[in-house]
Formats: structure tokens, sequence, C-alpha cells
């Protein structure tokens, strides 16, 4: 019983959207990474062997899944880090706005009572 | 050292930093990256600089694919070094400098620890949706391991969790140990994100994806999410953080795994 994924081209395709984005650091055209060249190889190898090898092509397939999920998960870890704990701590009002409050507004400002 | 930790204690405390504060990231100091094949694996080099580990050991990996990935991932970094997202070049580390001094024993004795308190043997008695959920969702992955290793589980709902056989032990101990030491801590490592070594064997074994494996190991939480709502900065972040990890950690077992290499070389004749 094996896992089910989905069509490979799909999952291939998907994996060289996130090399393209994981690969604007560098400024290197995506084609040209090893990664690309690597992963285009074994699927082009493993779809001339045919269906003799169905048990290779799933492997392959599950590995370029679990491959892609890496990518697309540390890629949108990094976002959601960025945007709520990179910054240390949050100041009270930020606070208050992340659930959706607002501090009390005081006229005079803080203390104005006395 | 009590100076030091307490220099360190002030610089901390005068600048207001906390707990939770981030560490300082390392700039970015290098341009290409690029793998080369050296006499113990693949090497990465960072400009004309050999990548080393933190004990300053050679980084040298045995798969190509393995040090794809790792290259890739110290590709991937813009303007400062974000360790916290490169979990292969994190694993390869442990591997080489091995810093528990672990052996092979101790590594599957660790492993095997979590199958006395496995996250899908442990039922809930209350409440009836999450009971369901559970059985619907945990029990055909028990079935399976239990035919494909040719064991009894079982689950319980008793806080002491369920009694495994001292044979069902024995048969994952022998399973385990036809692993390499790479590979066995990369399972571990699994073992540990998803607490449950049943979900990290039908993950390794290509019956779970990642997303599904994650899914199951916090199937509670989703439930709870589903009645109470969700909040990105918490529930969405440890998702993304656990799924990362398994998946690194899933390839880092297939990589380093023998079995894996001797398949691709019979494909190439």
């Amino acid at each position: 019983m094996a896992a089910p994924l989905g069509s490979p081209v799909r999952t291939l395709r998907a994996v060289f959207r996130e090399l393209r984005h994981v690969n604007g650091a560098s400024g290197l055209p995506y084609r040209d990474t090893a990664a690309y060249r690597y992963i285009r190889e074994q699927f082009h190898r493993n779809r001339v062997t045919g269906e003799k090898l169905c048990r290779a092509q799933h492997e392959l397939h599950f590995q370029a899944a679990t491959y892609l999920c890496l990518l697309r998960s540390v890629r949108e870890h990094l976002a959601l880090h960025q945007e709520y704990h990179s910054k240390g701590e949050r100041s009270p009002e930020d606070v208050a706005g992340l659930v959706g409050l607002k501090l009390p507004q005081q006229p005079g400002g803080k203390g104005w009572e006395q | 050292m009590l100076r030091c930790f307490s220099r360190f204690y002030r610089a901390a405390s005068s600048t207001g930093l906390r707990a939770y504060t981030p560490a300082v990231e390392r700039k970015k100091f290098y341009q290409n990256v690029s793998i080369s094949q050296g006499e113990g694996g693949f090497e990465i080099n960072l400009d004309r600089k050999k990548l080393k580990t933190p004990q300053g050991k050679l980084f040298t990996v045995p798969s190509e694919p393995l040090a794809i990935a790792v290259a890739t991932e110290w590709d991937s970094q813009r303007d400062s070094i974000k360790s916290y997202t490169m979990h292969l070049t994190t694993l390869c580390n442990t591997a080489l400098d091995n810093p528990t001094q672990r052996n092979k024993e101790q590594f599957i004795r660790a492993a095997l620890k979590f199958l006395d308190t496995d996250t899908v043997c442990y039922r809930v008695e209350e409440p009836p949706g999450l009971v369901e959920l559970q059985t619907n969702e945990w029990d055909p992955v028990i079935n399976w391991a239990e035919k494909r290793y040719d064991v009894s589980i079982g689950s319980s709902t008793s806080i002491m969790g369920p009694h495994i056989p001292a044979e069902t032990k024995e048969a994952f101990m022998k399973h385990l140990a036809s692993y390499n030491m790479w590979a066995l801590l990369g399972l571990e490592y699994i073992i540990v994100q998803l607490k449950s070594m049943v979900l990290t064997m039908g993950l390794v074994d290509r019956y779970l994806t990642v997303e599904r494996a994650v899914l199951l190991s916090r199937l509670e939480e989703e439930y709870q999410i589903q009645r109470w709502g969700k909040v990105e900065w918490a529930h969405d972040y440890d998702l993304q953080e656990l799924r990362s990890r398994t998946a690194a950690g899933t390839l880092f077992v297939h990589f380093c795994s023998e079995s894996s290499t001797v398949k691709h070389k019979l494909l190439q004749n």
C-alpha cells in the first residue's frame, strides 16, 4: 500500500515553482541550479524506463512530494516568523491590535487626571 | 565563566532582550555555493571555502541528492544566514559531530522509547467527536503497522497507555538495526517531532505523506482548532515548523539509507 500522491507532473511543476522562488536570492536562473538539473534528470530517467519500475517511480514521486513539502513549509514558516516573531517583544498597542482590540484613548494623554 | 555570563546578562538587560528575542543572525558571507566530490563523500563549497561543521570537521555527506539539497539551503539564504530554516544542514551537522556521543544501540533505544507512549495509541473517552475522529483516522494506521511488521500494537484509553508486548519491541528493534547511523538519527528526529513511532514508520515506508502524518500527529489540536478557531502566529506557525522538520527528516532517512542507493544503481543499468 502506498500513499496517494496525485499527478507527478503537478508535483514536479510545484517543486520547480518553489525552486524558482528560493533562487531569487542568488540571481542565477533557477534552471542552472544543481537541484533543478538533478530532479529533472531523475524524472526523465524514470519516465523512459516505463511501467516495469512503477515501484521506483512511486519512490521518486514520494521523494519529490516530500521535498516540495519541505520547500513550501520552510517558506511559509519563515514568512510567519518574520511577521510575528522576528522583531522581539511587541508593544501593548501592537498586541491589542493582533486580537482586534484597541487600547483606550485618554484625551489628555497618559496621567492627564493629575 | 561567571564573569562572562554576568557580562552577557548585563548586555542583555541593557538592550532589553528577553528570552523570546531571536538570536543574532550571521551575515551572509559568500556568493556562490557549489558541490564537490571528495574522498569521504560530497562536500559543500561556499565561494572557495569548504563548509565545516560547528565542531570544525569537514562537512561531507554520503549521498549526492542530500548534498544538493543542503547546497540549495545555503543558496537560498538572502542577507543573513537563518539557520532555523536549514533543517537538512542541521541534521548533517548532528550526524557528523554526534554531539551527544551516542552509539547505534543508544539511538535505537531512544527511538523505541516512544513506542510506549505513542501518540496514536493514546485515546480519549470524550468528547464523542474526538473519540470518533481518533478511531477513524488512527486505527487504519495502527492496522497497517501491525500487518506490515507482523506485530500487535493496540490502543488504550488508560492514563498508563497501551501495553506493548515485548515481541513487538523486539521486532522493531531488529528492524531499526538494519538502518545505518545517519538514517537512525533521521528516524529518531522524526519520531521526536511527531511523538509517534507508528506514524514515523508509516512515513518512512511511504504509506503516509508528510502532510498526512503531521495532520495525524496533531489530530487533537486540529479538532480543537475547528471548534475554537485558529490563530496563525501560533497554530499555523507550529504546523509549518512541524511539517518542515518532518519533511527534512524523511528526506534525510531516504537519502541516507542504503536500500534506496542500491535501487538507484539498479535503475541505471
